[in-house]
C-alpha cells in the first residue's frame, strides 16, 4: 500500500488502546497511511471513529496510561518515530510538524499575548533572540491576515474573535516552516463565513508554503473543497480511501455510500426525504473480529459478521475494505 | 397541508435587549440589543427555518416567543393568545400548547430522573391524569419517537446523542403542543444520527399537524426542511422568503455570501464554484454600526448604508428584504 515515491509520513498498521477501568477501548485498529509532500489528505469520520486519536498517537500526544499504542509503524521524513527520545520527539513536535486544534480558545494560553506563544517555538525551534522572533511572529500574523500585526502581537487571546484566534493557531504551527501540518477539524466552532475564510486561507498557504496537511473533519462539503485524497474512517479503521473526485463520483464502500446520501443536497432538487443510517456507531470494546459497520449495513452478509476485511485495492489509488463488491452488487472474489 | 389564511404565530416588532452593568455601583452601562426589532408570522402546520450565524440572536428569538424571558419590546401572539406581557398562572395555563426541543440533549435532561420520569414531568405539571394513564401515555410517546418501551426505567446517561435528543422530542410533545420551537436540535450530533432526527421531527409534524420554527446554522438542512426561510443578521431579520425563492434568488448581500459559504459535497464543483468571502467579524451587538447592521462587511455597500437603517420590504410572492440595493 506504501507508495515507493517519496512520501513525507508513513503510516503502518497503528494500533492505540486505552486502559480504562471500565477495561479497553480500542480507539484505532490497523491503520496505515502516507503522505506525499504538499498534498492535502482528508480524513472524514463521525465522533469517536479514532481520527483525533490518530493523529494524537502520530506525535505521541496521548497521555500514558491510560493510552498505548499497541503496534505500528511511523516514519516522518524518513526517522522512525517510535524509536525517537523525549527530546527528539519535542523537536519535532511544532517543529517538522505543526498542529492546528478544534478550539482556538482552549488551545492558546489565555496568561501569555498572542506574541510570546507565537514567538515561543520560534525561540524555541529555531533558536531565535527575542528580536528576531517578534519580527518573524508579527510577519507570521501578516500571513494569516491579522491587520496592524505589530500591536496585536501584545493582545491576549481572549481580544480576539473565534476565526482570528484560528488564524493566531494557524500562525504558531506555520511558524517553523513545517513539512506536514496536521489540522484537526479546525473550522468546526467556526461560522460557515468565517470557516469559508480559514478555507480560503489554507488554500493560499499552501501556494506560498507548500507544506502537506492531513486535514481532519466530520463535513464531507468541507473535504470536497479542499483535499487531494480521503480516507474515510469508522471505528478506528480506514474503510475506504481514494483521490478525492473518485471518492465522491463512485464510492465503494457501504458507510461511504450511506454518509454521502444522508447529506441534504444544497442545490438542485430537494429530497423528499433524507436517508438515514440506522442504529449507532460500536462500541469498541475489543479488538475488531468482523466488519464493525455490519449491523447498519444494508448489504451485510454471514461473511461480514465473522471475519474483518482488510482494504484491497480496486483501482488507481482507490481501496476499500469490505466484503461486499459495489460494483456485481455480491461478494468480492478473494 | 398549508392553510395560508392563518398565522399560528404573529410576531410584531420584538425587541430584546439585555443590559449591561458595569462598575462597583453596578450601573447600567449599555445593552446587548440580541433581538433589536423584528417582525414575522409563523403559519399553521409550516416549518419556518431560522438562520444565522452565532451571536445573530435566533436563541433569543426562539425563547422570547415562548416568553421565556420578559421581551423588551413588541407584542407576541401564538394562537390567538396574546403572550407578550402576561405572567405567571395565565402563562403557565398556555405552556402546554408551545414547547421547546434544545440543542444539546445532555444538558437539557436531568441525570437524575429517569427517562419515563422526564417524560411524564410535563404530564404532572399541567394534567390531572392517573398514575396509570400517564404510564400509558409515556409508552405512546416513546413509540412515537422511536424509543422502545423498556428504557423508561433507565437513565439519560445510558443513551446516545441521537436517543437523548429522542427523549427530549418525546417530552417536548407530552402535552400535544401546537408550536414547537426547535433550537438547532441536530447541531451536537453526528451527519448519520442527523437525518434519523430530522425525518423523525418531519413524521411527527405530519402525525400531529405541528408547527415549528426550526433555529439552526445549518443551511442545507434548512433548505430540506422549511417551508419559508428567515435570515437573521445582528439581532435583524435581513430577508425572508419562501424556502425555494430564498435559495434560488436570495436578495440580500448577507444571504448571498451565506449561501456561497456553505461547502458542497462534490469536489468537481467545489473547484470551480465562485465565493463570495465576506471580510471581518460580526460587529458587536451592544454597538451595531450605525446604518445597516452588515455595512460593514458587506461587498456592495454603497453611500446609503452607512447612515440609514432599511426597511424590510415586499418584493412580490412573500419575498421580503432589508436592503437599500434593491429599493
Amino acid at each position: 500500500m506504501l507508495d515507493n515515491t517519496a512520501t513525507i509520513l508513513d503510516v503502518a498498521n497503528l494500533t492505540t488502546v486505552f486502559n480504562t477501568r471500565d477495561g479497553a477501548v480500542h480507539a484505532v485498529n490497523g491503520v496505515s497511511f502516507s503522505l506525499a509532500p504538499g498534498e492535502l489528505l482528508g480524513i472524514v469520520g463521525e465522533s469517536g471513529s479514532g481520527k483525533s486519536v490518530t493523529m494524537m498517537s502520530l506525535m505521541d500526544l496521548l497521555p500514558s496510561p491510560p493510552a498505548e499504542i499497541v503496534s505500528g509503524e511511523i516514519i516522518i521524513d524518513g526517522e522512525d518515530v517510535r524509536a525517537m527520545t523525549t527530546a527528539q520527539m519535542r523537536a519535532i513536535r511544532g517543529g517538522k510538524v505543526g498542529f492546528i486544534f478544534q478550539d482556538p480558545m482552549t488551545s492558546l494560553n489565555p496568561v501569555f499575548t498572542v506574541g510570546f506563544q507565537i514567538m515561543e517555538p520560534l525561540r524555541e525551534h529555531l533558536g531565535m533572540s527575542k528580536r528576531q522572533a517578534r519580527a518573524r511572529a508579527a510577519e507570521l500574523l501578516e500571513l494569516v491576515g491579522i491587520p496592524d500585526a505589530v500591536i496585536r502581537l501584545k493582545d491576549y487571546p481572549h481580544q480576539f474573535s473565534g476565526g482570528m484566534r484560528q488564524r493566531v493557531m494557524i500562525a504558531i504551527a506555520l511558524s517553523c516552516d513545517p513539512k506536514i501540518l496536521i489540522a484537526d477539524e479546525p473550522t468546526t466552532a467556526l461560522d460557515v463565513t468565517i470557516q469559508a475564510q480559514i478555507l480560503e486561507l489554507i488554500r493560499e498557504l499552501r501556494q506560498k508554503m507548500g507544506m502537506a496537511i492531513i486535514w481532519i473533519t466530520h463535513d464531507l462539503g468541507v473535504i470536497a473543497g479542499i483535499a487531494d485524497r480521503v480516507a474515510v474512517m469508522y471505528a478506528g479503521q480506514i474503510v475506504e480511501h481514494a483521490e478525492v473526485k473518485e471518492l465522491f463520483r463512485n464510492p465503494q464502500h457501504p458507510y461511504t455510500r450511506a454518509l454521502l446520501e444522508t447529506l441534504p443536497k444544497a442545490e438542485g432538487e430537494r429530497d423528499k426525504r433524507l436517508k438515514s443510517i440506522e442504529g449507532q456507531p460500536p462500541i469498541m470494546n475489543a479488538a475488531p473480529t468482523s466488519c464493525e459497520f455490519a449491523p447498519r449495513c444494508a448489504h451485510a452478509f454471514a461473511r461480514c459478521h465473522v471475519e474483518n476485511p482488510q482494504r484491497v485495492s480496486i483501482g488507481e489509488g482507490h481501496d476499500v475494505a469490505c466484503w461486499w463488491d459495489a460494483k456485481t452488487g455480491g461478494p468480492r472474489d478473494a | 397541508m398549508l392553510d395560508t389564511a392563518a398565522p399560528l404565530v404573529k410576531v410584531k416588532n420584538l425587541k430584546m435587549h439585555f443590559p449591561i452593568y458595569r462598575g462597583i455601583l453596578s450601573r447600567r452601562a449599555g445593552e446587548v440589543k440580541a433581538v433589536d426589532g423584528i417582525s414575522f408570522e409563523i403559519m399553521q402546520g409550516e416549518t419556518l427555518g431560522l438562520v444565522g450565524e452565532s451571536g445573530c440572536g435566533k436563541t433569543t428569538v426562539g425563547r422570547a416567543l415562548l416568553r421565556l424571558y420578559d421581551i423588551t419590546e413588541g407584542t407576541i401572539e401564538v394562537n390567538g393568545h396574546d403572550i407578550s406581557t402576561i405572567e405567571g398562572e395565565e402563562l403557565r395555563a398556555l405552556r402546554p400548547e408551545m414547547q421547546m426541543i434544545f440543542q444539546d440533549p445532555q444538558a437539557s435532561l436531568n441525570p437524575r430522573m429517569t427517562v419515563g420520569s422526564i417524560i411524564s414531568e410535563p404530564l404532572d405539571e399541567h394534567t390531572k391524569l392517573s398514575k396509570v394513564e400517564k404510564r400509558a401515555k409515556v409508552g405512546e410517546l416513546m413509540d412515537a419517537v422511536g424509543l422502545a418501551r423498556h428504557f423508561a426505567d433507565r437513565y439519560p446517561h445510558e443513551f446516545s446523542g441521537g436517543q437523548r435528543q429522542r427523549i427530549g422530542i418525546a417530552r417536548a410533545l407530552a402535552l400535544n403542543p401546537k408550536f414547537i420551537v426547535c433550537d438547532e436540535p441536530i447541531a451536537a450530533l453526528d451527519v448519520s444520527i442527523q437525518a434519523q432526527v430530522v425525518n423523525l421531527l418531519e413524521d411527527l409534524q405530519e402525525q400531529f399537524g405541528l408547527t415549528y420554527l426550526f433555529i439552526s446554522h445549518d443551511l442545507s438542512m434548512i433548505r430540506h426542511l422549511a417551508t419559508r426561510v428567515a435570515v437573521m443578521y445582528l439581532g435583524k431579520i435581513v430577508e425572508i422568503a419562501p424556502r425555494d425563492a430564498l435559495y434560488e434568488a436570495p436578495l440580500h448581500p448577507y444571504t448571498e455570501a451565506l449561501l456561497s459559504a456553505v461547502p458542497h459535497p462534490d469536489p468537481s464543483q467545489e473547484s470551480t464554484r465562485e465565493r463570495i468571502i465576506l471580510k471581518g467579524d460580526v460587529p458587536s451587538p451592544s454597538n451595531p454600526p450605525q446604518g445597516c447592521n452588515f455595512c460593514t462587511r458587506c461587498p456592495k455597500v454603497i453611500d446609503i448604508c452607512r447612515s440609514v437603517e432599511p426597511e424590510l420590504q415586499n418584493y412580490g410572492d412573500g419575498h421580503f428584504a432589508a436592503c437599500h440595493l434593491l429599493e
